[in-house]
């Protein structure tokens, strides 16, 4: 039987299984005690505790020193103070400490209103900084998706961990010594010369304002004011499943019409869904691991087994860094963001007689990567890119704020045609496990000839970091893999290295619980409920659309119709896939 | 932080990974690899740190971030005759700091580099457990006390 201790906080009495911290003890009778450098997603075993802001100190009668909450397990008998005057001076002094090398610029700070620090300020009702002494003065760097302003960094270390432990990129260590110590690329390079690949972990658990995203709020402003233009937008499955948590919905509670609302009220001259993108990323993805596996189980030894996906830009950024020497495992097949960038600027601008020049693609995207993405060579036509910039979903929230809408007496309004119709395949695309299921319920159809009568794949859903399945084609066991954080990525990876996988297709998504834990969603300060809670309403909005398999998208019938014949045909193949590189200039120099 | 680009030769590239492999490429035993490698090149470049980091199979920020924490390990390359002059409390009030100003006059160098010719490089340190010679210094392993500040010139002739 379990261990338990109790233990006294402030006037409660509480019993707790042993190992407790004194932080989740009090968190346990509604005491909750201040932290800043913690951070816990505990269903997805991420925690960063290196004890070290002294934010979350406690008195524990009989000890001389105060203890940090996080990191101190209770003991039976013990006695502790959670807001003492001496526990309430320290913690004072600690953030003034910590405001002393901090910039005061609160109120033009991307962060302001978001950020932990400031909260904390507010909370401890910090009218004056003691401590004058050298103010940090770093040089603000730029990359296609991430801003660093190493000024505001309190030095918590959560990017770190989500860059080393987490992702396994490694991109940022802590480096100098004292005064002078940064969070930063080896030789203090510039992000895009590092090995980041913009998943943007690090900027979804900054607590403060020095790592955010490259914002294009501005730019859209002024596109949407020209009349010249026509300015079209998609938007990711995640997106709908987290944009209400800005304006106080439930988490979870799925806002699609809403949100189309407020696009058209913003001005886009058409509302589109990358969901149906998804779906065409089924039929062409979904066919090529036919092709693959169809070869493959005829003995074709020059055929790689197993097919990766490539939806996300972050892990193709990975393994090109990474595991440049596999480059011809994943599917060539583009991401749903880039298809429908490519669709829309021929099938779509030609059927409308709108030049490529007066046509702007914006995404909006729960992803940060999607922002380097759409400035990749292969996907620009004569130097035009085929989506002309993404957008995060942060950066909707403050577009909607600032153009006076309210959000939530939005009606509920339709996807505009052709390319808003999705299936329910299309919508689970957000969170991990999806882009397989939705793949599965196409292929199964197309390879068995079988109507799919349940097409809920319930074991590759969920938190879990790598899930497996097993499903059978016509008496063919079909083994799939599913990973999502780019760590558990490279473990299925080095397996494939090692020739040891045992999978025929694999799923990656680069963030933690996949595109609903992108790094451009609003912040989820540590609550993995949050997650789950975005997952499940990508499931519901799923299970109430009349089609859920992709291939049976009208649209998407029409499109292979009257445009590019069939899946993997020439024009297909020129529109929707791509190819990788190696961007790993040791490899390449050897 | 500056930093030469160099081109390491095979046989450099080989003792690295000697060393390493030396430590059974363990991440663990980190510092005294750098310690090793650097007591082999003289000083740890960028070319260098890649190569560990690729032996050890962590990222080269992780090396990096080891190198530039302790004041030991340097990234420019020493002179042939490397000076260290103590900046501990007891050297430091017996007049260290002159005979610092004097050095970086002498040598027309800051605290950190070496004289274009390699020669000399400069450093300071804290304490060589010599207390009762203060002002020390150490020009390569020998150790000089009660260092002069006017006596600096006439010291460093000494040294081809």
């Amino acid at each position: 039987m379990e261990q338990k201790v109790k233990i006294q906080i402030d006037n409660h009495m509480v019993e707790v299984p042993k190992g407790t911290t004194i932080l989740k003890a009090a968190q346990e009778i509604g005491i909750h005690i201040p932290t800043l450098c913690y951070m816990n997603l505990e269903d997805m075993c991420i925690t960063n505790l290196p004890a070290s802001c002294r934010m979350c100190v406690v008195e524990v009668e009989g000890r001389r020193n105060l203890a940090p909450a996080c990191a101190t397990p209770c003991d039976n008998g013990m006695r502790v103070k959670t807001s003492s005057l001496r526990v309430l001076n320290a913690r004072k002094y600690v953030l003034e400490l910590i405001l002393s090398d901090h910039p005061t610029d609160c109120l033009i700070c991307a962060k302001s209103g978001n950020c932990d620090l400031q909260n904390l300020a507010k909370r401890l009702k910090i009218r004056e900084v003691l401590f004058k002494g050298e103010q940090s003065n770093y040089i603000l760097e730029t990359s296609p998706s991430i801003i660093r302003d190493m000024d505001k960094c309190i030095y918590c270390r959560r990017c770190e961990m989500m860059c080393n432990d987490v992702q396994t990129v490694g991109a940022l260590a802590a480096v100098n010594r004292g005064f002078s110590s940064i969070i930063a690329p080896a030789f203090n390079q510039a992000l895009s010369e590092s090995e980041c690949t913009y998943c943007g972990q690090c900027v979804a658990v900054c607590p403060v304002g020095a790592l955010t995203e490259n914002d294009h709020t501005n730019r859209l402003l002024e596109d949407l004011a020209d009349p010249t233009k026509t300015v079209i937008v998609q938007t990711a499955p995640a997106v709908r499943a987290a944009l209400g948590e800005e304006f106080g919905l439930k988490p979870g509670t799925s806002v699609t019409g809403k949100m189309v609302a407020a696009l058209r009220e913003l001005g886009f001259d058409k509302v589109f869904d990358t969901d149906f993108a998804a779906d065409l990323t089924i039929m062409e993805e979904g066919t090529e691991l036919l092709g693959r596996l169809t070869k493959f189980m005829e003995g074709d030894k020059n055929v790689s087994m197993p097919i990766l996906t490539s939806c996300c830009p972050a892990w193709v950024n990975f393994f090109e860094y990474y595991f440049p020497d596999m480059l011809d495992i994943p599917s060539t097949a583009r991401s749903p963001q880039q298809m429908f960038g490519s669709i829309a600027k021929s099938w779509w601008a030609e059927k409308m007689g709108i030049k490529r020049e007066d046509l702007v693609v914006v995404s909006i995207m729960p992803c940060l990567a999607k922002k380097y993405e759409c400035s990749r060579d292969e996907f620009k036509v004569n130097g035009d890119p085929d989506v002309n910039y993404s957008l995060s979903t942060r950066e909707l929230v403050s577009l909607i704020k600032r153009a006076n809408i309210d959000f939530n007496r939005l009606p509920d309004e339709d996807f505009d045609n052709p390319m808003g119709e999705s299936t329910g395949a299309g919508v689970i695309f957000g969170t991990s496990g999806g882009v397989m299921e939705a793949a599965l319920r196409t292929a199964y159809e197309l390879y068995t000839g079988n109507v799919l009568e349940n097409v809920n794949f319930e074991n590759v859903r969920g938190l879990q970091g790598i899930k497996k399945a097993t499903v059978n084609l016509n008496s063919f066991e079909l083994k799939i893999g599913i990973a999502h954080g780019l760590g558990n990525a490279r473990k299925l990876l080095n397996e494939i290295r090692e020739g040891k996988s045992e999978f025929h297709a694999i799923e990656i998504m680069a963030c933690p619980g996949g595109c609903i834990g992108g790094g451009g969603q609003p912040l989820h300060h540590g609550n993995s409920e949050l997650l789950k809670a975005r997952s499940q309403s990508l499931y519901h909005e799923d299970a109430s659309k009349p089609l859920r398999k992709s291939h049976q998208n009208p649209f998407i019938i029409k499109l292979y119709e009257e445009y590019l014949g069939r899946p993997m045909s020439d024009k297909a193949h020129h529109l929707l896939h791509t190819c990788y590189f190696c961007k790993n200039s040791e490899i390449q120099e050897q | 932080m500056i930093t030469t680009d160099i081109k390491l030769s095979k046989c450099q590239i080989d003792e690295i990974v000697k060393i390493c492999a030396s430590f059974n490429n363990q991440s663990g035993e980190l510092i005294n690899i750098l310690h090793k490698t650097q007591g082999h090149f003289g000083y740890l470049p960028k070319e260098v740190q890649e190569v560990i980091a690729r032996q050890l199979d962590i990222p080269v920020s992780k090396v990096y971030g080891v190198v530039t924490f302790y004041s030991f390990f340097t990234m420019k390359p020493k002179g042939k005759h490397p000076i260290s002059v103590c900046m501990g409390t007891a050297c430091y009030v017996r007049g260290a700091e002159d005979v610092v100003e004097e050095l970086k006059k002498q040598l027309n160098i800051k605290v950190g580099e070496a004289t274009p010719d390699g020669k000399f490089s400069l450093d300071t340190l804290r304490c060589v457990g010599a207390c009762g010679l203060a002002p020390v210094m150490t020009i390569g392993e020998k150790v000089y006390g009660h260092v002069d500040a006017s006596k600096v010139k006439e010291m460093l002739d000494t040294f081809e």
